[in-house]
């Protein structure tokens, strides 16, 4: 049985150096160096025009560098075809509207992996484990336009999930969502994140990011201005660096620093800081 | 002075199934109203009924009856309804005209449409841009914007017509941190100096829980909690619903959990 979230090595992503303009001049990154490793999950967060969405597109060769080089599973991108950096890198839009096309939720799905060559009783296999990743299974013959703009968002992500590619770009995944449909991007994470997959993440939300991101990558106009695991950036000390690209840590953090806690971003971290207090 | 919903249940056209129930919800004029739920619960067609698109303009059964003022929607014309109530839709990309080739005349759109003196029509559009910080995007073209500049920028059409009423459906959902406290900021100016009345549909409880003075939640086309925000947003019921609690709320269950304290 294949299972849309079927165990795999990751992949590793890099750029060196990397700078892009956009051919109306808009300089949108400059000199950004990053590594992220195979089977590494990382949140990339900053204002909205800070290149955040600039820089991932890099990976499936959607843009091509200006300066410096982007590298996938440790080779240079260079002008490898988009067709052959798809098996490797999905990308969920921000937008669903943007990459739907089809005119039932089965299809939709099946479009992406029978691109990759995949046919028969494997790809309805795919499909069907994807629809149920996000909750959409039951859905199949109903046309996308008739699900809400949440249910659309995904319905995005299954047809990247039935890609099984090394790496998944999730380009702001909770906008939109209630509880419930934040609760289901975190468990999909979490089953990426478990089966060995490289997942990058775009988002706004300071709170989803430090519960479910070991790494965090802050940006600003187009460079990367922070680097670390969720304690390390939202510590005390590099609250006036956030301050800079208008970012406030998540309440667990103030509350753990207006207490003497020190880095408590997320709730569980900052209860157990609690709990040590007490306990001296 | 008061946009009204007494008894309302309705059905979209060529539809038998009633998505919202005996609804009863008023918005008074300076005060802002939010209203959470779970997707596709009834908050967008709340918000048509509410603006009086539904059911003049897109069909369908509407029993009860809706007021803005003392206009009731259901026999009103669509330039009447214009004229008193300005809705911000889910989507940007269904709010901008698509004719105007600049920001600032998308933002002007509206406005010009209302037949008010040019001046006033500047003064209106330059109001918008200032409230939302968006003086950066005026001379660029509306349709290559990023989906958080497209709601910015239709969030200001709405603001440049002045209406007496904003009903703004998840008017921050593409927005970053700083793009969202603006929008509040601008709505709570507007509500406090405009005597404007806002009904604001919202998954981020935290913003709501610091600009709105009540919060009405919906659960299968029927509003289940309604009161003063502190209160809703409080209600132990909300994670039922789909509804995130607001990050304090959050913080403070998860300490008497624990059996901890944040004091």
């Amino acid at each position: 049985m294949a299972d849309a979230i079927a165990p795999s090595s990751g992949l590793a992503l890099a750029t060196e150096g990397l700078g892009f303009v956009y051919p109306d001049g808009t300089r949108a990154l400059e000199g950004v160096d990053l590594r992220i490793a195979a089977g590494e999950q990382v949140a990339l967060i900053g204002q909205n025009g800070s290149g955040k969405s600039t820089l991932v597109r890099h990976f499936d060769g959607l843009l091509r560098a200006t300066t410096g080089r982007v590298l996938v599973g440790g080779e240079p991108v260079g002008q490898r075809h988009v067709a052959d950096l798809a098996h490797l890198v999905g990308i969920v839009f921000q937008n669903p509207d943007r990459q739907i096309f089809a005119g039932r939720v089965r299809a939709e799905v099946a479009f992406g992996p029978r691109n990759l060559g995949m046919q028969g009783g494997e790809l309805d296999e795919r499909v069907t484990a994807a629809l149920q990743a996000v909750g959409l299974a039951g859905s199949e013959g109903v046309n996308p336009y008739d699900l809400g703009y949440s249910r659309r968002k995904l319905l995005g992500m299954a047809s990247v999930l039935a890609m099984a590619t090394p790496a998944v770009v999730l380009d702001e995944p909770t906008t939109g969502q209630d509880a419930r449909g934040v609760a289901r991007v975190r468990e999909i994470v979490a089953r990426l994140a478990a089966a060995g997959r490289t997942v990058v993440t775009i988002s706004h939300d300071m709170t989803f990011v430090a519960e479910v991101f070991p790494r965090l990558v802050v940006m600003r106009a187009g460079r990367v201005i922070l680097d670390g695991p969720p304690a390390e950036v939202f510590a005390e000390a590099n609250w006036p660096t956030l301050a800079t690209t208008y970012l406030d840590p998540p309440l667990a953090a103030r509350e753990g620093t207006r207490l003497g806690l020190g880095a408590t971003p997320s709730e569980a971290s900052l209860i157990a800081a609690l709990r040590a207090r007490r306990a001296t | 002075m008061s946009l009204r919903l007494e008894g309302v249940s309705y059905r979209y056209a060529g539809s038998t199934a009633t998505v919202l129930s005996e609804v009863d919800l008023v918005v008074e004029r300076g005060e802002v109203v939010g209203l959470v739920g779970a997707n596709e619960a009834g908050k967008t067609t709340l918000c048509l009924v509410a603006a009086g698109l539904a059911p003049a303009t897109i069909g369908g059964r509407l029993q009860g009856t809706v007021h803005i003022d003392d206009l009731a929607t259901a026999a009103a014309r669509p330039f009447e309804l214009a004229q008193r109530c300005g809705t911000l839709f889910q989507n940007p990309a269904t709010q901008l005209s698509g004719t105007a080739p600049t920001v600032w005349e998308e933002i002007a759109f509206g406005p010009r449409n209302l037949a008010l003196p040019l001046a006033e029509v500047v003064a209106r559009v330059d109001e918008a841009v200032r409230l939302l910080a968006i003086g950066d995007l005026v001379r660029r073209d509306p349709a290559r914007l990023s989906g958080g500049q497209a709601q910015l920028i239709a969030l200001a059409g709405v603001l440049a017509l002045q209406p007496a009423y904003l009903i703004l459906d998840e008017p921050t959902s593409q927005l970053d941190p700083q793009g969202t406290r603006l929008v509040g900021d601008a709505l709570a100016a507007l509500a406090a100096h405009s005597n404007a009345g806002v009904l604001i549909v919202e998954h981020k409880t935290d913003l709501l829980a610091g600009l709105a003075s009540r919060v009405a939640v919906i659960e299968a086309g029927r509003l289940v909690a309604a009161g003063p925000a502190a209160d809703t947003l409080a209600d132990e019921r909300l994670p039922g619903w789909g509804v995130q609690p607001p990050s304090a709320v959050r913080l403070g269950r998860a300490a008497a959990a624990a059996g901890v304290s944040l004091g």
